[in-house]
């Protein structure tokens, strides 16, 4: 039972929320802010491995969603769909069942590239230094967006809608829901495999002392290419994923307020806990569709929650424990690693 | 092609001088406490906020006042906005910062609060006054000299002329007198500093002062050459100024000086000669390259750490 609780719990969870979808238990607006639910989880847990278990500050993080919406937009469109930007489909339309998760793949892999601008520097540069590197990355990505008129340039790049369109003739079931839920669940999955991994040892390492990591023979170059890679990777599936749920795309969204967002989520659930991330998702989102009705207002009154819950809990939400440290007893029900 | 690059040189030198007043506080406030203080952009804007209402006031456009001529209402609104605008400085210090320290949290955590004291005087900034955009009043009456083709206005020489002046004026004080070598005392060694009988608040609190008032005097002068105000304007600028602040190498004022202008220099030539929206690009793949062979920025110097 410790061994299949939580797979089951997942599958449970997934097929609650497909099926309410499905058949409108729940209406469009509250199924679109769980997929933005779940993209925030996506989001701080892929950064918390950044900023909080290898102890960098990275504020860039949005540049990597961007470049993960962009390219998995364009191949799902050139591939599936009739655009302005590249014609007739490459494809038939109706393998976008099978070629979307691929799609989505190719942006995060796309993504993952683009961490290298960030990783190639985090060699020699540490600390505050490295942190304008990642937020003049994530300057540079939007720039080189903005300037690629192939993809609509400022103006932004859409036509997700009719790819996703094309998936429901095939089978008319909610899709996006299916892929986000997917999505967020390989995420965490693989970042809690990676942590209790070797590699995931190293990353703690070298948040401690570098120097003294090195001299353990832990080849910080690699644990530092490969966490910036992941953690980038990660948000470009993050990226994907939104763009095809908002069917449009625009270099502006992805700007510094962007990565605030995400960097805000880890921070406040606490600096290296995967349970800390996902619950801090949750709250943002939830607050953020709570106080809609306060408008502008709301800018206020949020920054202001979060500034007076850093008086009150200096280390976030979770500190950097995971769930099972604080209720140890559910380590009798669960097992996950 | 001679007077081009003359001109483009005095447009880069004004847009500099923005960039490293905004640069030198983040830079004094980073010096001291290791914080990257990300409010100061928006504090930026407050300070060109009030600087608004108070030349307006001045102005008697509220209540009836005396008429002032322009230059006595520009002398009597930068002093009043450099002392207003530190208030608001050192307000969050106390309220925001100071009880983190005394907690002795992970100093990331306070960078997220100075984030969010940010967003707070942004957001309450368009929720109090609204978004239409505020224009500010002419203050002095504008002169254009001209050398050839490169014509100069008297504001351009007054941006260019108060950056240096305050530059030379911090840097006399961090190096010369008694509370800069406490500053500077207190960036070597916090734990030292206050057994030496120096009160690490008040130091804390000065350098809040100084970098606000810095903040307040590049807000006047941009609302003077950009007239429009709105409340967005801190964010971009002020991280921008962040980052021209760490590639001179944060901690050091001579870097942030010369690291705002080299970003106004790259932002401005490539304008110059490109299509402007590849500004961006350029200017931080620049920056990009310039961290990457000094890991430090320009003027810092690499921390030898011990085990």
């Amino acid at each position: 039972m410790q061994r299949y609780s939580v797979p089951a719990l997942v599958v449970l969870a997934g097929l609650i929320l497909c099926l309410a979808s499905q058949f409108g238990w729940i209406d469009l607006y509250v199924q679109t802010t769980i997929m933005f639910l779940f993209i925030n989880v996506i989001m701080s847990t892929s950064l918390n491995l950044i900023n909080g278990n290898m102890g960098e500050f990275s504020c860039g993080h949005a540049g990597f969603m961007c470049v993960g919406a962009y390219v998995s937009s364009i191949v799902s469109v050139a591939l599936f769909a009739k655009s302005s930007y590249f014609g007739a489909p490459l494809l038939p339309p109706a393998w976008a069942v099978l070629g979307m998760p691929l799609s989505l793949l190719a942006g995060g892999v796309a993504a993952a590239f683009a961490g290298l601008l960030v990783a190639f520097p985090s060699f020699r540069t540490r600390g505050d230094y490295l942190a304008i590197v990642t937020l003049a990355a994530n300057y540079i990505i939007m720039s080189v967006f903005v300037n690629l008129d192939m993809v609509g340039g400022p103006r932004g790049f859409m036509g997700m809608k009719k790819v996703i369109s094309a998936m429901n003739e095939v089978a008319d079931i909610p899709w996006m829901m299916l892929l986000t839920f997917a999505c967020t669940v390989f995420t965490v999955f693989i970042l809690r495999r990676f942590l209790s991994s070797s590699l995931g040892k190293g990353v703690n390492a070298v948040c401690q002392d570098e120097i003294a990591a090195e001299i353990m023979s832990v080849n910080t170059n690699r644990i530092k290419l490969v966490a910036f890679m992941l953690s980038s990777g990660l948000a470009g599936l993050a990226g994907g994923l939104l763009a095809h749920i908002m069917g449009y795309v625009n270099p502006s969204g992805f700007g510094i307020l962007k990565s605030t967002e995400a960097m805000v989520m880890v921070y406040l659930g606490g600096m290296g806990s995967i349970t800390g991330a996902v619950l801090s998702a949750v709250l943002m989102t939830g607050l953020i569709e709570l106080l809609r009705p306060l408008g502008i207002l709301k800018w206020v009154v949020i920054p202001l929650l979060l500034v007076l819950l850093m008086q009150f809990r200096p280390a976030g939400l979770m500190g950097s424990r995971e769930l099972a440290d604080v209720f140890p007893r559910l380590r009798r029900f669960y097992k996950f690693k | 092609m001679l007077d081009t690059l003359l001109q483009n040189i005095l447009n880069a030198l004004q847009w500099g001088s923005f960039y490293a007043l905004i640069a030198l506080g983040y830079c004094l406030v980073y010096g001291v406490l290791l914080l990257i203080n990300f409010a100061h952009g928006d504090i930026f804007m407050v300070g060109a906020y009030i600087a608004f209402f108070v030349s307006t006031l001045l102005l008697g456009q509220y209540t009836a006042m005396p008429h002032l001529p322009g230059w006595l209402v520009l002398a009597l609104a930068v002093p009043a906005t450099m002392l207003l605008t530190s208030g608001v400085g050192v307000f969050l210090e106390r309220v925001a910062y100071r009880p983190l320290r005394r907690k002795g949290v992970n100093r990331l955590y306070v960078v997220i609060t100075a984030l969010m004291c940010g967003l707070i005087l942004e957001n309450g900034n368009l929720w109090l006054l609204g978004a239409s955009r505020k224009s500010f009043p002419e203050l002095l009456d504008k002169a254009i000299w001209t050398f050839g083709a490169v014509s100069v206005t008297n504001l351009k020489i007054l941006v260019i002329v108060s950056a240096f002046a305050v530059f030379w004026l911090l840097n006399t004080i961090v190096t010369k007198t008694k509370i800069g070598m406490a500053m500077r005392a207190l960036s070597w060694d916090r734990f030292a500093v206050p057994l030496m009988g120096i009160p690490p608040d008040t130091v804390i609190v000065f350098t809040f002062v100084l970098g606000s008032s810095m903040a307040a005097l590049a807000g006047i002068l941009f609302a003077m050459s950009y007239p429009v105000l709105d409340p967005y304007m801190g964010a971009s600028i002020g991280w921008k100024a962040f980052i021209a602040a760490v590639v001179g190498g944060i901690g050091d004022i001579r870097g942030a000086f010369v690291g705002g202008f080299i970003l106004g220099f790259v932002e401005i030539m490539v304008v110059a000669f490109f299509p402007s929206s590849y500004r961006d690009l350029f200017a931080f793949t620049i920056l990009l390259i310039i961290m990457t062979w000094k890991p430090t920025g320009l003027f810092g110097v690499a921390k030898t750490t011990k085990i």
